[in-house]
């Protein structure tokens, strides 16, 4: 019986714990992000971030977005084939490249490449007090530390996207055009009729710009609240990566199912 | 520690490069929809049926793309197929008894609405009707129908020995 009572407990506890935690995320995102721009000095600031988290993020998302733009062209040219649509190819990895493809997983690899830096670092500069003593000299860490990074994984996520998109498209147009031989005309006017820049391109992009807000909130919210410890840094940055995969894929779940309207 | 200029070198190539693949994105990947409040007008046709026709089809003359669906419900009291659609501004001299007809796009692909410009002096304004309308072909009762003409036929042919 004591036990039970103890077990009902604990599950309470839990819960309680939780709510705050999510309390606590959430002032902070407000904190980071609602503050007076003080614009001039924070962009040093920023385009060093910018630098770290968008520009090194982009060999991978090149990369991975080269070659699952290829295997998309060959599968679906494998699979149109069988129905004498070939034509439909470009249409076919456009689409799902804009819409769905793009978005998540720059998303995925934003999160496995950025953000758990950003965990990390945040984390050790936790560890070693770093944070603490520049509260002692009256800087404020969420303005010199956390905003800058948050402001620069929104800002490059959308960027990372477009870039994916274009590659992907570009993938897809090499496997189909120049190696399986479809006529490139009908490659491109096809996609152009089926894809639709403000139903489709942008709304893409704002999937982007959301799940670039989750990701580096998840981010440096793990990497400031980390335990302080070896051990504690290295759980945060996984619970980073964990969490933002999930978010980013239950988020875009729900932003299709608003966004579906429009096609 | 990285130099200052070649950071901002960097970041700035970067968002440049984003901006490109938007542009490329914009105008070989996509286009944009052509036809909006601005440049165009609406007409609505009411159709008996509307087979597999979506929003954002296209409408023709003589197989030229002159607008799209933007809008399909059905009329509560008819029961019959609402579809507005937008029509270039160029083309705003149909006359008042244009018809509109529900065609296929190959054996198996979209529907698309063609419209017949017609005879009379006055022309279609804006928020117009189209009132000679025909609907779409369902395959499905084009063959109910073959099937049935076809026993129609044997039962008239075995009368006629009969007698």
């Amino acid at each position: 019986m004591f036990k039970l009572i103890q077990l009902i407990e604990n599950f309470g506890q839990k819960g309680l714990a939780f709510c705050e935690r999510v309390g606590i995320a959430g002032i902070f995102l407000t904190r980071t992000a609602l503050r007076r721009p003080r614009f001039l000095r924070f962009l040093p600031l920023l385009i060093e971030q910018l630098y770290f988290i968008g520009v090194l993020s982009l060999v991978i998302v090149v990369v991975s977005s080269l070659f699952i733009g290829m295997v998309l062209g060959l599968q679906g040219y494998n699979i149109l084939q069988k129905f004498g649509t070939v034509a439909q190819l470009g249409q076919l990895v456009a689409l799902s490249v804009v819409r769905e493809l793009g978005p998540v997983i720059t998303g995925l690899l934003f999160a496995g490449r950025a953000g758990s830096a950003l965990t990390a670092e945040i984390g050790l500069m936790q560890a070693t007090e770093q944070i603490a003593s520049m509260e002692m000299m009256a800087v404020d860490p969420l303005w010199k530390i956390i905003a800058p990074r948050f402001w620069a994984g929104v800002i490059s996520m959308p960027v990372l996207t477009a870039v994916f998109d274009a590659i992907a498209i570009f993938g897809g147009y090499l496997v189909g055009v120049e190696w399986l031989g479809i006529d490139a005309g009908q490659f491109w006017s096809n996609m152009q009729a089926a894809v639709d820049f403000r139903v489709d391109v942008i709304n893409g992009l704002i999937k982007s710009v959301v799940f670039g807000c989750i990701v580096t909130w998840i981010a440096v919210y793990q990497g400031y609240y980390t335990v302080p410890t070896a051990s504690g840094i290295s759980r945060a940055t996984t619970r980073t990566v964990v969490y933002s995969s999930l978010a980013i894929l239950g988020l875009d779940f729900i932003l299709t199912a608003f966004m579906v309207g429009g096609w | 520690m990285i130099a200052r200029r070649f950071l901002e070198f960097a970041v700035g190539l970067f968002m440049i490069l984003g901006v490109v693949a938007l542009v490329v994105l914009a105008f070989k990947a996509s286009s944009f929809s052509q036809y909006s409040q601005r440049n165009s007008y609406q007409v609505t046709a009411v159709f008996d049926h509307i087979g597999d026709l979506k929003i954002r089809a296209p409408v023709t003359i003589a197989g030229v793309r002159v607008g799209e669906v933007k809008k399909i419900m059905i009329d509560p009291v008819t029961f019959r197929a609402k579809v507005v659609m937008f029509l270039d501004k160029k083309q705003q001299n149909l006359p008042s008894d244009s018809s509109a007809s529900i065609l296929t796009a190959g054996l198996i692909g979209a529907n698309y609405i063609e419209i017949a410009p017609g005879f009379a002096d006055n022309l279609l304004k804006n928020d117009g009707l189209i009132e000679e309308t025909h609907p779409a072909v369902i395959l499905e009762r084009l063959i109910g129908q073959l099937v049935y003409n076809l026993k129609g036929d044997k039962e008239k042919d075995e009368n006629k020995k009969t007698k």
